[in-house]
């Protein structure tokens, strides 16, 4: 149950995708979710979903694991879908009652599900193929000219590195302290709404407890190893682009140029 | 009553890049009463395998009986399966959650739907097994020290009664005198109530002091399964996947080499006592 969360979880190929520069898939995933707001038509989300199919392809992820993360938003997809469907005013289509299914409510509906399902596994590609490391230091570099305007850019990138780092952890202790009080007679599953929430009591404090203790720990670890914050701070690996990296920033702008002139000029 | 497992393998991570065989094939029959110890390298199998034993994984294939009755089958009273197969897990401090000790007991046998008056009963008797008394129920479980926090832990099990006791490195992270007393207590419950107990530890010789039969894991596998002399006769071979024999073991190992008329099968500090004290009387 608790594995369907994807997000920011690193799956361990060899593939062009997973070797290009961090800062390449950061931009591209940006752009990728700009362009999805430019459409108008759906010939553009139809341009988007090859582009995305070939990229998904090329990563050697099993599609499977990607749309593993559509589940967390199910819901958020459902409610989405429904209000846009039944609040949107133009040409009436049906009339259940007194809600009407508009034309324009229809359109919406499906752009916004298209939408959201896109900007998810468009993300997913991005977390799935760069380890949260690779992710933070390609954001660090990409965003240093900001460190000028005072913007404290490796405390922020630290910070998200030591979060997307912490997800997996956090996962597998949760599965570690839910399956331990299970054994001692727990049940999250039945029951109404209160005694489910009530039932969480035995798992929360422990995980609390937990991420503090490792939070503490981690802080003494990276003070005793000479941590102090990104100043003079040199990499072992070093992000330099390689020539796949521009090539890949020029298929990126084709896809861009190419989606949006088809998504806002097609009639469709 | 007994606990029979019959070509169990599981595989995580199905059809993902995260693929791995955790058991494979493995046949084991656990009957009652028997002080078990089950060794083996990190990632051999040994925490998964418990896991099986009282359903908290589901094997991807093979079967379990508990007490003649497979508890994959339809229907089968899980609940009831887990009181009965107590299994206290590795660090079993970090699930303590309640604001006083006593209450935290409390939690396993309330699940179980006992009245309060049996609930609070059993908090009590399991409190005494692990040796806290009444001047530890009500301080936070968060202000004792380690190995107070882990017999909280352990009594939280116990106050379910279960008839089998699995136990995942019971003395990881204590100091040598809060190991032997967990030990000693588990040996003690081992003796007076007649469970069945399981014990997982990386430690030969607490292993060789406690048990009366060692299932050695290695990758999935069942690899030796005996008593202690007759598992750690091979410890050359338990060298190679990473475990060892007992240290008095390789004693009287190199005084044979040495030339010694001695008996190589000791795996206590006393057994190899007697057999050096035999040998000298020569």
């Amino acid at each position: 149950m608790l594995r369907d969360i994807t997000l920011g979880q690193y799956y361990p190929v060899n593939s062009i995708i997973h070797k290009l520069d961090s800062r390449v898939k950061l931009v591209g995933t940006l752009a990728f979710i700009i362009s999805l707001f430019f459409f108008k038509s759906f010939a553009g989300y139809a341009v988007a979903a090859l582009f995305l199919g070939i990229v998904i392809k090329l990563s050697k992820v099993p599609l499977k694991f990607m749309l593993k993360g559509l589940k967390a938003i199910i819901i958020l997809l459902l409610i989405t879908a429904v209000f846009n469907l039944f609040l949107t005013p133009g040409r009436p289509l049906v009339t259940l009652w007194k809600l009407t299914i508009t034309y324009e409510g229809l359109r919406q509906a499906a752009f916004m599900t298209i939408r959201l399902i896109f900007l998810i596994v468009g993300s997913s590609v991005m977390t799935l193929t760069t380890t949260p490391n690779n992710l933070t230091d390609g954001m660090e570099k990409g965003l240093r000219p900001l460190g000028k305007l005072r913007v404290p850019v490796h405390e922020v990138a630290m910070m998200m590195s030591i979060a997307l780092r912490f997800i997996p952890i956090l996962l597998e202790e949760t599965d570690k302290i839910m399956k331990a009080q299970i054994a001692r007679g727990a049940d999250f599953e039945s029951g109404n709404l209160i005694k489910k929430a009530k039932s969480l009591v035995p798992l929360l404090v422990p995980l609390f407890i937990s991420a503090f203790r490792r939070a503490n720990d981690l802080a003494m670890a990276m003070e005793a190893r000479g941590y102090h914050g990104g100043e003079g701070r040199t990499k072992m690996k070093p992000l330099i682009y390689q020539n796949r990296d521009r090539i890949a920033y020029l298929i990126l702008l084709a896809y861009l140029v190419v989606s949006i002139a088809i998504g806002r000029l097609s009639p469709v | 009553m007994s606990i029979k497992i019959e070509h169990l393998s599981y595989v995580y991570g199905e059809g993902t890049a995260f693929e791995k065989k955790a058991l494979d094939d493995i046949s084991l029959e656990l009957p009652d009463g028997q002080f078990i110890g089950i060794i083996g390298h990190t990632g051999s199998g040994k925490s998964t395998l418990i896991q099986h034993l009282n359903g908290l994984i589901k094997a991807t294939s093979g079967q379990i009986y508990y007490n003649g009755q497979s508890i994959y089958q339809d229907n089968y009273n899980m609940k009831e399966l887990r009181s009965k197969v107590g299994l206290v897990f590795q660090y079993p401090e970090h699930q303590l959650f309640e604001i006083d000790v006593f209450t935290d007991v409390c939690f396993g046998p309330k699940n179980l739907g006992l009245s309060q008056e049996e609930t609070e009963e059993r908090a009590r008797e399991a409190l005494e097994q692990v040796g806290l008394g009444e001047e530890f129920y009500r301080q936070s479980p968060f202000e004792l020290s380690g190995g107070q926090k882990r017999r909280v832990a352990i009594a939280g099990i116990l106050a379910m009664k279960p008839e089998v006791l699995i136990l995942d490195e019971p003395t990881a992270g204590l100091d040598p005198k809060g190991r032997d007393e967990i030990l000693d207590q588990i040996a003690m419950l081992h003796k007076e109530r007649k469970i069945t107990v399981i014990l997982v530890s990386h430690s030969m010789e607490d292993v060789a002091k406690y048990v009366q039969r060692i299932i050695v894991m290695n990758r999935g596998k069942a690899m030796y399964d005996g008593a202690p002399r007759e598992v750690f006769k091979h410890y050359r071979e338990l060298e190679e996947i990473g475990l060892a024999a007992p240290q008095v073991t390789y004693v009287v190992n190199s005084l044979k080499e040495k030339g010694w008329d001695i008996k190589t099968d000791a795996t206590t500090v006393e057994e190899a006592r007697d057999a050096i004290l035999i040998a000298l009387r020569k």
